[in-house]
């Protein structure tokens, strides 16, 4: 390879691996890049010596000592009070979406089929069994049932993100916006999946949904037009992660558990579940 | 470091309920890593202090838009960093309307008052030598654009990802990458006369 210049000697350190890999390997052999590299490195490294002062353990109480007095009092949130917006009118369109109605749909015959569940719980041991047993089933069906349905549109978008690219190489920014909007969307429906699954005990299932969380958030954060570098920079970031592999992995999971689930809600006590699985 | 995630979202959750002092907890945590940044970035205690106190002050009133990110001292760190770079700005200004005489001490280097720290070297003569290369490098800090330097305390002190970086300085990513580059590129330029490579060319992959 020719000599790097300066600039891919400085991003070195930094820069992206494969990069580096082939920096590294010019430098091994280039005595006159490797001297450079080290007049860097040294410059770097007697910058990194340059002392910060400690400001003492008690720092961090000192900084709440000045700023306790100059916090506004923030209300309590009531439960018509909303997370993130002050827009209660557009909150509620948000919430009144048809999806997230859906969600909260899920949840909530998860709930009622847990409140039956327990309701019935009482009479005899035998009866007891069968009704928790078709409760939990219920439970669990809605669940499978919903959460396939979210990873298939988080899925969906993620590809669209994925296939994104400008259309000519003059055009400097890309809109994606409405990923973007469908993210902050399924950010929203996933977290309470996640917790129902929690709640549910199915921790693996949680587990993935956290995953996925953490990508839908990062793109809900991004901005909605970003320059095709920062485009193929997030797209690695997710490519990287292997997020639309592990979502459709558990969405043929999902679609089995929810085959196998479907004719055994009419029956009673017939298996213990099958959480844990994915 | 999970815990640490984990406890940092519940003390925002509880914060955004209404319970104030669980802020508390929030700042007395992520203080000291703020005010690291903050020295860095302004160069002098002073400012560093009141950048840390006015980041948490919009970290709090901001707090609502945080409720769905991943890493609380993450966002308090750039909220941190946008608002050193608009002090750092409004210093320069102001310094250069009053165009004031640099304290100088004997041998007419300009002293930064609230830097000295104590050095353990026994050798007065290192010592000196020590201290008048950390003069040299607090001096070329000082030359740096706030945008520079800003970008280069990120990366290279803070460990900053470049997006991150595009985000506190509100520009591309190739932007931020060109500012690093021409903060470190200035910087070599200012200090290499001072520091001496240790040894030969050293083989890549074994500095820290």
């Amino acid at each position: 390879m020719n000599h790097p210049n300066e600039e891919d000697l400085i991003a070195y350190h930094g820069g992206d691996p494969a990069k580096r890999e082939v920096i590294a390997s010019h430098v091994a052999d280039c005595l006159e890049c490797r001297a450079e590299l080290t007049r860097i490195n040294a410059v770097l490294a007697a910058l990194s010596s340059l002392p910060v002062p400690d400001p003492g353990a008690d720092y961090g109480a000192r900084v709440w000592q000045k700023i306790a007095p100059r916090l506004p009092e923030r209300p309590p949130r009531r439960w018509w009070q909303l997370a993130s917006s002050s827009d209660l009118a557009a909150g509620w369109r948000a919430w009144l979406e048809p999806r997230r109605v859906m969600a909260w749909a899920a949840v909530a015959t998860i709930a009622i089929a847990a409140f039956i569940g327990g309701r019935y719980s009482k009479p005899t041991v035998t009866s007891n069994e069968t009704v928790t047993a078709d409760a939990s089933k219920i439970r669990e069906r809605v669940l499978v049932m919903a959460v396939g349905e979210h990873l298939g549109r988080s899925e969906m978008m993620l590809i669209e993100l994925g296939n994104a690219e400008p259309e000519n190489s003059k055009q400097k920014e890309v809109n994606i916006s409405t990923e973007r909007r469908r993210a902050e969307d399924l950010v929203q429906e996933n977290r309470l999946y996640r917790q129902t699954a929690l709640e549910q005990g199915d921790t693996a299932l949680a587990g993935v949904l956290d995953e996925l969380e953490r990508v839908l958030l990062d793109v809900a954060h991004s901005p909605g037009e970003v320059t095709p570098a920062q485009l193929d920079e997030m797209q690695q970031r997710i490519a990287a992660r292997g997020i639309l592999f592990k979502v459709r992995v558990v969405g043929k999971e999902l679609q089995q558990r929810e085959r196998t689930a479907a004719p055994a809600t009419m029956q009673s006590g017939s298996g213990t579940g099958e959480r844990n699985k994915i | 470091m999970e815990a640490t995630g984990d406890s940092d979202a519940i003390a925002v959750e509880r914060t955004l309920a209404g319970d104030r002092d669980a802020f508390r907890v929030l700042v007395e945590r992520h203080s000291p890593n703020v005010f690291r940044l903050a020295y860095r970035m302004t160069g002098n205690q002073y400012d560093a202090e009141e950048v840390v106190q006015e980041a948490f002050l919009r970290a709090y009133q901001k707090l609502s838009q945080f409720a769905a990110r991943a890493n609380f001292g993450t966002w308090v760190y750039r909220i941190a960093a946008n608002y050193a770079i608009d002090r750092m700005r409004q210093r320069k200004s102001e310094d250069a309307n009053r165009e004031p005489a640099p304290r100088a001490n004997d041998d007419g280097i300009e002293v930064d008052a609230m830097s000295f720290v104590p050095d353990s070297a026994p050798n007065p003569e290192r010592l000196a030598q020590s201290e008048q290369l950390a003069e040299h490098m607090r001096r070329a800090l000082r030359q740096l654009t706030p945008a520079e330097r800003t970008a280069f305390v990120m990366r290279h002190w803070g460990g900053s990802g470049i997006e991150e970086i595009a985000e506190a300085l509100k520009s591309s990513s190739s932007a931020a990458k060109n500012t690093i580059f021409r903060s470190v590129q200035k910087l070599r330029r200012a200090l290499e006369p001072f520091v001496e490579p240790r040894g030969q060319a050293r083989s890549v992959g074994t500095e820290s």
